[in-house]
């Protein structure tokens, strides 16, 4: 038997090559042009947009869920934020004897809540395979015991949402304890290297960048295969009829759980990439408000089309960036303001509002 | 729409196949001390065309959430055939064991084409994985234009199932049940808010299925029961009050008296 394929078209496949091998010129502009070049970037501009391109990777996890499967999760930052300690606890072991303390084997905040040894939930993170295993599997573990339990109680709309947001409010409080073991409200953070590799070298943010842009990319394609396929059609038809997909013969809570957990695969590994590029993680990951931002940039790109929730991230952090620098404090308000006039007038987000324009002047 | 089996409806005789196919016995369903269900006790022959009458509150629905798991009964038993548990199966198990229900409201898949619609109830594998993967063969296809054609929806393959009208949605309701490879068809309200012509043709339709399947069609319409219906069951409170043919039904003073309440 050979290995059934997921159908892939081709004219998308090369737009989205066409699309990375533009993002790919980033980091080279960073890396070959002198700072006088028009088209050279600085290694903060690089960082900047990788990191809009991880919150654009958790966007496309969250618009599976919520656009296509209608499951409105209010809690999708604590995936993010699991891929990110993931990481996090492995660039931790990196730092070795370069600690404030200069302890061999503990972490600096370990050494100063007096612990002698490494918790056992710490051990093989310094192992980079190791950490990778444990970025994609602690948000699916937990989105699977969480899916399971929820799914087949059959929990479903505003009850769902609620009990995401617990999760995510009980996740932040627990993170915040210092005898967790993770840091405490401080988190993880004074990263050394990766792979041996410099963290605060141009080279290294520019291969993270483009690891993050490929990341994004593959996944891009994964989902828009997965949503194209037959069990995407399923998945759509829970999300409009529930009661009639389990009387045709389906079990509408394994497709839920399929589908919650593989979106949580892929925000941990948006949490995975942000944190080397922004040095820091920290239970703040965790914050309900972050999750709900998450829906926002889905809402305001327009859920239910993939790309659409790609672009909503990108503009609306880009949004955040330029008005936290100019006026911070009108920031939430902005914010808002952008999500009541989405739901009022661009129901279907940025993309919804294009196509809609098309067909009208077609 | 191709009539495939018509049975002579002048016969004032009930047609009644050999093989009893679904058995109800002695149930008892409540609900905050209400009876929906009390002890009743149906059975249905393979390849009957059996009618379900009852005023408001007999229990139509219940009876249908019973067969179709998705209510559980106080007590009593359901046997599918000789040997199937009813009461041991969820509903997806039900409904892939070939007893396919059609919701009182129309429920289609609106953001889906009526191909895709079809496709989805297609009697297959409806696991997780192997739906991921799963690619249609071409005696698939076939069968999905087959079906279309059966409900007259050949020419709308390509539309979404949302842009039909309220007939057409109903007639694909009944093509998605077909495409499960039912052997016992839950038909909850049909004609309801159709038009006449529809009406006719949804006859018809409901008809030519019989043979084939067991059909069970829950009805407020009288006149449409007359079409359709050999055999008649009058629910009244839970339990069947008769059993027989349209004409012994409208004669009978116990019917009479629960629906006019004289």
């Amino acid at each position: 038997m050979s290995f059934p394929a997921l159908p892939l078209d081709k004219p998308v496949l090369y737009r989205v090559m066409a699309l990375l091998a533009a993002l790919l010129l980033i980091p080279l502009g960073n890396l070959l042009l002198p700072e006088s070049s028009a088209l050279h970037f600085s290694t903060y501009t690089v960082s900047l947009l990788g990191k809009y391109l991880t919150f654009a990777l958790l966007a496309l996890a969250l618009d599976l869920v919520w656009g296509y499967c209608g499951i409105l999760s209010l809690g999708h930052g604590v995936f993010f934020a699991l891929g990110g300690y993931a990481m996090g606890m492995y660039l931790m072991r990196q730092i070795g004897e370069r600690g404030v303390y200069g302890n061999p084997l503990l972490p600096d905040f370990m050494v100063f809540l007096n612990w002698q040894t490494l918790p056992w939930y710490w051990l093989g993170f310094d192992h980079f395979a190791y950490a990778l295993l444990m970025i994609v599997l602690a948000p699916a573990v937990l989105a699977f015991v969480f899916g399971w339990l929820a799914f087949r109680s059959r929990v479903t709309g505003v009850y769902l949402s609620i009990i995401t947001q617990a999760l995510a409010y009980a996740l932040m409080l627990a993170f915040f304890r210092n005898e967790m073991g993770f840091g405490g409200n401080n988190g993880l953070t004074d990263f050394k290297d990766i792979l041996g590799y410099n963290l605060q070298q141009d080279a290294t943010r520019d291969v993270l960048f483009a690891v993050t842009a490929l990341s994004v990319a593959l996944a891009y394609l994964a989902a828009r295969a997965v949503v194209r396929s037959k069990l995407g059609r399923v998945v759509l038809a829970v999300r409009d009829a529930e009661s009639r997909v389990r009387f045709l013969g389906y079990r509408v809570e394994m497709f839920k759980l399929w589908i919650f957990v593989f979106s949580a695969i892929l925000a941990g590994i948006a949490g995975a990439l942000y944190v080397p590029q922004v040095g820091i993680i920290n239970p703040s990951e965790f914050s309900p408000l972050n999750s709900l931002e998450i829906v926002i940039w889905v809402a305001v790109g327009g859920r239910g089309t993939l790309y659409g929730a790609l672009l909503g991230a990108i503009l609306v952090n880009y949004g955040k960036t330029v008005f936290t620098a100019v006026l911070p404090e009108v920031w939430l308000f902005a914010l808002g303001t952008i999500f009541i006039v989405v739901t009022l007038f661009l129901p279907d987000g940025l993309v919804g509002f294009w196509q809609r324009h098309r067909r009208e002047h077609a | 729409m191709t009539t495939l089996l018509q049975k002579p409806l002048d016969s004032d005789e009930p047609v009644v196949g050999l093989h009893p196919i679904l058995y109800m016995e002695d149930v008892t369903v409540s609900f905050d001390g209400f009876r929906a269900l009390n002890n009743l006790n149906l059975y249905i022959d393979e390849g009957e065309l059996r009618c379900i009458i009852g005023p408001n509150g007999a229990g139509k629905t219940t009876l249908m959430d019973v067969i179709t798991g998705k209510t559980r009964p106080d007590r009593g038993t359901v046997f599918f055939g000789q040997t199937t548990d009813l009461l041991s199966l969820d509903e997806p198990a039900i409904a892939h064991a070939g007893i396919c229900r059609k919701f009182q409201k129309p429920s289609v898949f609106e953001q889906l084409s009526v191909f895709e619609n079809l496709e989805l109830a297609m009697h297959t594998d409806k696991r997780v994985w192997p739906t991921l993967f799963a690619r249609l063969k071409g005696t698939e296809r076939a069968a999905i234009d087959a079906v279309a054609e059966t409900i007259g929806l050949q020419n709308c393959r390509t539309l979404r199932a949302g842009t039909l009208s309220h007939g057409q949605k109903q007639w694909l309701e009944i093509g998605m049940l077909l495409m499960q490879k039912p052997r016992v068809l839950l038909v909850d309200e049909p004609v309801a808010g159709m038009t006449h012509q529809e009406t006719e043709r949804t006859a018809e339709l409901l008809q030519s299925l019989a043979g084939q399947h067991s059909v069970i069609v829950v009805e407020h319409d009288m006149a449409f029961v007359r079409s359709i219906a050999r055999k008649v069951t009058v629910l009244h409170e839970g339990s069947v009050l008769m059993e027989g043919t349209m004409d012994d039904v409208q004669n009978d003073p116990r019917v009479i008296q629960v629906y006019l309440g004289a």
